[in-house]
């Protein structure tokens, strides 16, 4: 049994806890799976909870058979999967937990799609790996060392690299930060990541949704391992994250004012006002009127305007796309 | 599927069949009735409509979670209502799963990218239940149709009991039976300029869309073209709320829509060619589309 099957009877079955426990060693062979600890933790829980738990081990002799048979039906589907990394800047955690958020969707990526093969909250692997995508959470302290050789690790070993969130993208709130706090008072210069090396895909908002993320991997997917179609649709889906990835890494309420309504295009729908994550917008006759005080600088207002990017081609065909990712979500 | 008009499965004459709805109602009612049968019968939980704002004539966007609050908002507003600046609060503190929304063409845009690309609308992109948009030509700023009321038309807007758009002019009706109205080339220049780079007439990405032309007065076009827009039309009308004929034979019928759709693209086609000013300007103005 894999360990997300292991992590899945632990969130959607009581009764199996000691079965994961069972396989905690077997499961450790094929080590650069995933998650070792959170799978430990409980399992100590169930300890002090349950002292019944030992004599029980007997019942388990039929069910580790059932894993056996199991085993082969996850290892197929890992050959296809393609490989993503979530390397850890100087961000919150919330991007990460904004992915973690997709609940049992994140479990059918990871059983489906991706391995998680680098994340220093969910995996125990030390060092950056080669992988197929790296989500890269946080903006960079350009005054720490380690920060700058990861962030240069990451844009070698990874084929495509995605600014996960406003800080990564933009610097987000870390635009605000002028050193001085504890425990690294020294720290105080911050760069949005796309300053020190090429991004492909932005991710805006802070946080990010976990649908925008979980549409993201798939469309990864889809553009490393799918047909020709496929290909296709995923070029489509992800250029305009390709465009704001290419267009710069400032972002602020004011591009409301400076691309969409100096440009003579806002219609006022409003989208802007739904994003902010800190309602500093809100709509004054028929426009965006945005408390710039209030602003984190996430970049939410401007990308999810209708009139910064529009694709006919990807927008006219919601009803299929939708029931797509319906459809591959199915766990 | 026509260039202009979009795909749809299907296309109707219609109209509520109902006199509360139809009494105060634009033309055929559509998007009220729409709505209150959808709430009947469960297949929404609240809907973001254009509402009474603080002033007359400048609507509010409101979420109505009841039939009367529907009724509040009947008729049609020549000016914005924001109505997607609900969209997540409407998830939220009305805990809504499923929605409906009104809106313009662009407004229907607006909503397709929030499910598609919901990058600052978490869990908002599945809860959307029901999108109705409305044929649109153009929209007003309200300080604008504010002018065209009390400038042009020389009424008191407090008075206004109607405003209407049709048959080249644009019409204001006040409460004591006065009628005022302006052939509609005067009122151009207080369009939105945003409106000019629209290449949407009939709201081509609703589930339903409808509008007043192409049938006769008292009666609306509707376009059902998605899979929910298909399932919640023909319960509206198995349940006696709706009455929808064919458009066979119907004057000025789909030509007059498709005409009308056509203007409004091809002209903005070439606004947004202009916009690039070749050869003259350092930079482009930007285009939305990619």
């Amino acid at each position: 049994m894999g360990l997300l099957d292991k992590l899945k009877s632990l969130l959607f079955g009581k009764e199996s806890v000691s079965e994961g426990k069972q396989d905690a060693k077997p499961g450790a062979k094929p080590a650069d799976k995933i998650v070792e600890k959170p799978v430990e933790q409980p399992k100590a829980e169930v300890k002090a909870e349950a002292p019944a738990a030992q004599p029980a081990a007997g019942n388990v002799e039929p069910v580790e058979q059932k894993h056996i048979i199991q085993k082969p039906k996850e290892e197929k589907p890992v050959a296809d999967k393609i490989t993503v990394g979530h390397v850890h800047m100087s961000g919150c955690t919330g991007c990460l937990v904004s992915l973690a958020d997709n609940y049992e969707g994140l479990l059918t990526i990871l059983d489906k799609y991706a391995d998680l093969v680098y994340c220093l909250t969910l995996a125990d692997v030390r060092h950056i790996p080669e992988m197929d995508v790296a989500l890269v959470e946080g903006s960079v302290c350009i005054n720490d060392e380690c920060s700058m050789e990861e962030i240069l690790e990451t844009r070698e070993r990874a084929k495509i690299v995605v600014a996960l969130g406003g800080c990564a993208c933009y610097g987000n709130t870390t635009r605000f930060c002028r050193g001085g706090q504890q425990n690294q008072p020294q720290h105080e210069g911050f760069v949005p990541i796309g300053d020190l090396i090429k991004v492909d895909v932005y991710i805006p908002a802070c946080a990010p949704t976990p649908q925008q993320i979980r549409n993201v991997c798939l469309m990864a997917y889809l553009l490393l391992k799918g047909n020709d179609e496929q290909k296709a649709l995923a070029t489509a889906y992800l250029t305009p994250l390709m465009n704001l990835a290419a267009a710069g890494t400032e972002a602020c309420g004011c591009d409301l004012m400076t691309e969409v309504i100096n440009q003579g295009l806002c219609m006022g729908c409003g989208s802007c006002a739904a994003a902010c994550t800190v309602r500093a917008i809100t709509m004054q006759y028929g426009k965006p009127q945005v408390e710039r005080d209030l602003c984190i600088k996430c970049g939410a207002c401007y990308a999810q305007c209708p009139r910064s990017f529009f694709s006919f081609d990807v927008c006219g065909q919601y009803e299929s796309i939708t029931e797509l990712i319906g459809e591959v979500m199915k766990p | 599927m026509s260039e202009y008009l979009g795909e749809y499965k299907a296309v109707y004459k219609a109209k509520t069949a109902c006199a509360d709805i139809l009494g105060k109602a634009q033309d055929g009612g559509i998007v009220t009735s729409m709505f209150a049968y959808a709430l009947e019968a469960g297949i929404i939980d609240g809907a973001i409509v254009a509402g009474p704002g603080a002033e007359p004539y400048k609507p509010e966007p409101m979420i109505a979670t009841t039939i009367e609050e529907l009724l509040a908002a009947r008729g049609t507003k020549y000016s914005i209502s924001p109505n997607m600046s609900l969209i997540k609060e409407a998830t939220r503190s009305y805990g809504l799963d499923k929605i409906g929304i009104v809106g313009t063409p662009c407004q229907i845009q607006a909503v397709r990218k929030a499910q598609l690309y919901p990058i600052g609308l978490r869990d908002v992109p599945d809860k959307i239940a029901l999108a109705i948009g409305i044929f649109c030509m153009e929209n007003f700023p309200y300080q604008g149709l504010y002018q065209m009321v009390e400038d042009h038309c020389a009424t008191k807007i407090d008075n206004v009991k109607k405003m209407d758009i049709g048959k080249g002019k644009f019409t204001v009706y006040t409460e004591r039976g006065a009628t005022a109205e302006i052939p509609l080339k005067v009122t151009h220049k207080y369009e939105q300029p945003a409106c000019h780079v629209c290449l949407d007439y009939v709201a081509n990405m609703a589930d339903i869309s409808t509008g007043s032309v192409g049938t006769p007065d008292g009666w609306s076009t509707v376009f059902i073209r998605s899979k929910a827009g298909e399932a919640a039309f023909q319960k509206a009308v198995d349940a006696g709320w709706i009455v929808a004929e064919s458009m066979d034979g119907v004057k000025p019928g789909l030509e007059l829509v498709e005409k009308l759709a056509k203007t409004k693209i091809d002209n903005n086609r070439a606004y947004l060619e202009h916009r690039k000013h070749e050869g003259t300007l350092l930079k482009p103005l930007r285009s939305p589309y990619i």
